[in-house]
């Protein structure tokens, strides 16, 4: 188990590297700089600026430098954000983006797995088409129409709950957030659970179950939907990386200080480091939950083992 | 070999009692209720942002700044209570004084008096304005200081409200259908060509060079996505065609890989050995007999492929990085309706709802294509 463990965070490291690679040239080979204003700056301060920041180097060198940084846990400093360097613009943001994540993950798959059985257990019952309508249209309305929807609703109309910001992490500021990013997952688990648990309850070890006269309840939870929960934990492995790492739409729309938004302003912004830095945490986040999903899968499949 | 020439040869002479797969896959479709809706909705939405735009009294870009931000409505515009405001403020600056005035059916006599002499070409301060036309000046007084003013009232019917511009909602929304819906085709065909090249050639060739080709699709597969089409943005500036071919240039890993294992699939049937065993070359199995059999996944695929492109489109518009003005988008106008939601929430209401709709059907039509398709659900 720890072997297997360290072996896939092993052979992660390629593939980071590979990330790291094509983003760093991606990123320079576009046009513009970090220090190119509106107002060009003096000639001498450009040249001081791009001095300072290993700039005027040679790309490879530039590279070299980047990576034996990176090595020392060093992201560098932002250049758009200045006085900041780029770890800590993340440890600011991360926290608040994975809360909101981590919050929309637990509702996803409680609601999801919740209606995806329901479904299931009342196929082609009233019930059921209503779980099949919910789940076409969480995966169908995109994510920057429902947050609107939501708050000219909730926010606007019966103006019960605050239309944006992230007023230091108060409940009432997370509802919205978290209802936006949670919805569409609610139905991508939904339809999945759905789908395979009819599968599982038709399977042999189900009937054999009820055979022997298992209640009901039992043979729903502890039999079927431990094997029907298979393709869920395998979806979850990136959509949980890519909650937890923040939404740009929905920290753009609320207002919150997450790092979702780093990226596309610091693509903007040629900020190179700070693209740099959230592209590692993603990265990570990726890397990781593959790992846990390839983990948890043994947990729910005695058949896998890695030893 | 002789078997197989003999069965097409029968299955031609008797062609109206065998079904192929795709008379069977259209009779399943047409059965499936929901995904027909879908398609005849599809079809009214594609006519509708054809030719919408040309039918339309307004065009996309005409500015009526006397109705800004004017809600919905299927009764034409202006409203009673607007015409006296908006008289006043056009005469304001023809510095005369307003005597009597009245609406009657669509005409609006007033009777102006000044201290100075009535210029008959006063009538222009009117027409200004897009509530009236045809003003003219009527019975001058012989001491030319006062005189009738008539004009038509302008009657404009704004279905879906106005912008914050005053730009009528419905002929935008179209306008922007036009380009939400290409956007959508030219990036899936981009995706489908590069897609299905690649992938036939890697299933088709196997072995080492198989092996290559796929453990590259796998490292572009580990690229942030995001990042890859904002960098695009940057690259292309604001062209949104190149862009989109750029991105249908990376939207082709998944239809790659599903091409290669159909491909891996249909190579090891018979009738592709048969060919082989005939002498015919890589290039005619290819094109003859495995991108034909592909076909039914590629269709499914691309059905579901074509909204997220559109979806993909919107969402960069809304990050304000896409289409530019006066083009639109349906992302770029829910963006803005979402920012005008207090007061004029029909700005994000009628875009979103054709966005929606469209998306709704497009996946209706992929699911329906998918179960039609299916060999297993025979």
């Amino acid at each position: 188990m720890y072997s297997y463990v360290f072996r896939r965070v092993f052979s992660a490291l390629p593939t980071l590297f590979v990330v790291i690679t094509i983003s760093f040239f991606l990123m320079r080979v576009a046009p513009g700089g970090p220090f190119n204003l509106e107002r060009p700056l003096e000639a001498k301060v450009m040249e001081n600026l791009m001095r300072i920041y290993n700039l005027d180097k040679p790309l490879w060198e530039q590279y070299a430098i980047y990576l034996y940084n990176l090595f020392q846990g060093d992201l560098g400093p932002s250049y758009f954000f200045r006085d900041f360097s780029v770890a800590e613009l993340i440890a600011q943001g991360l926290p608040i983006s994975v809360q909101l994540g981590g919050l929309a993950l637990l509702l996803a798959l409680t609601i999801g797995c919740g209606l995806g059985v329901i479904g299931a257990i009342k196929q082609n019952q009233p019930a059921d088409f209503g779980v099949i309508a919910l789940a076409t249209i969480g995966i169908t309305i995109p994510n920057f129409v429902v947050a609107p929807v939501l708050t000219l609703f909730l926010a606007v109309h019966f103006d019960i709950l605050p239309a944006g910001g992230w007023g230091d992490g108060a409940l009432a500021n997370k509802v919205l957030p978290v209802l936006t990013l949670a919805l569409p997952q609610v139905a991508v688990i939904a339809r999945l659970t759905r789908g395979s648990m009819i599968e599982a309850l038709h399977s042999h070890h189900i009937r054999t179950a009820r055979a022997y006269g298992l209640p009901g309840r039992v043979v729903v939870v502890r039999h079927a939907l431990r094997s029907a929960l298979l393709p869920v934990v395998s979806y979850m492995g990136p959509a949980a990386a890519a909650l937890l790492t923040g939404s740009v739409v929905v920290e753009t729309i609320f207002g919150i200080p997450g790092i979702g938004r780093y990226f596309v302003q610091g693509a903007l912004n040629r900020d190179y480091t700070l693209v740099m830095g959230t592209v590692i945490v993603i990265a990570v986040f990726v890397v990781l939950f593959n790992l846990i999903v390839d983990l948890l899968y043994s947990l729910l499949d005695p058949r896998v083992r890695y030893d | 070999m002789t078997d197989a020439s003999v069965t097409a040869q029968s299955n031609g002479a008797v062609a109206q009692e065998g079904r192929s797969l795709w008379q069977d896959a259209m009779r399943r479709l047409r059965a499936n209720r929901p995904a027909v809706a879908s398609i005849v909705i599809l079809i009214l939405i594609t006519i509708a942002c054809v030719l919408g735009p040309t039918l339309s009294p307004h065009t996309f870009d005409a500015v009526y700044r006397d109705y800004v931000k004017v809600p919905a409505s299927l009764s034409s515009y202006p409203r009673d209570e607007q015409i006296e405001p908006a008289m006043r403020t056009a005469l304001r600056r023809a510095r005369v004084e307003i005597g009597e005035w009245t609406v009657e059916d669509d005409r609006i006599p007033i009777v102006i008096t000044s201290t100075r002499e009535i210029d008959p070409r006063l009538n222009r301060y009117l027409d200004r304005a897009a509530l009236f036309e045809n003003a003219q000046v009527l019975d001058l007084s012989d001491d030319k200081r006062s005189a009738r003013l008539v004009a038509d009232i302008t009657r404009l019917y704004f279905f879906f409200g106005t912008d914050a511009n005053g730009r009528d909602l419905m002929t935008r929304i179209l306008k922007a259908g036009q380009i939400s819906l290409s956007i959508g085709l030219l990036a899936t065909v981009v995706a489908l060509s590069i897609g299905v090249a690649y992938g036939a050639a890697a299933g088709y060739f196997g072995g080492r060079i198989d092996s290559y080709m796929m453990r590259f699709v796998d490292i572009l597969y580990s690229l942030p996505y995001t990042f890859f089409v904002i960098l695009l943005v940057v690259f292309f500036g604001r062209n949104f065609v190149l862009m989109f071919i750029a991105v249908g240039a990376i939207e082709w890993l998944d239809m790659a890989r599903i091409v290669r294992g159909q491909t891996l699939s249909i190579k090891r049937q018979e009738y592709v050995h048969a060919a082989q065993a005939m002498g015919v070359g890589t290039r005619g199995i290819l094109s003859r007999h495995i991108v034909p059999n592909l076909l039914g996944p590629v269709v499914i695929y691309m059905t579901l492929m074509v909204p997220k492109v559109i979806l993909l489109e919107s969402f960069l518009s809304f990050l304000g990085l896409g289409v530019q003005e006066p083009l639109s988008s349906w992302g770029v106008l829910i963006a803005e309706g979402s920012r005008n939601l207090q007061g004029a929430t029909w700005m994000l209401i009628y875009p979103a709802l054709f966005l929606t709709t469209t998306l709704f059907c497009l996946n209706f039509i992929g699911d329906g294509l998918r179960d039609a398709l299916d060999p297993k659900d025979r």
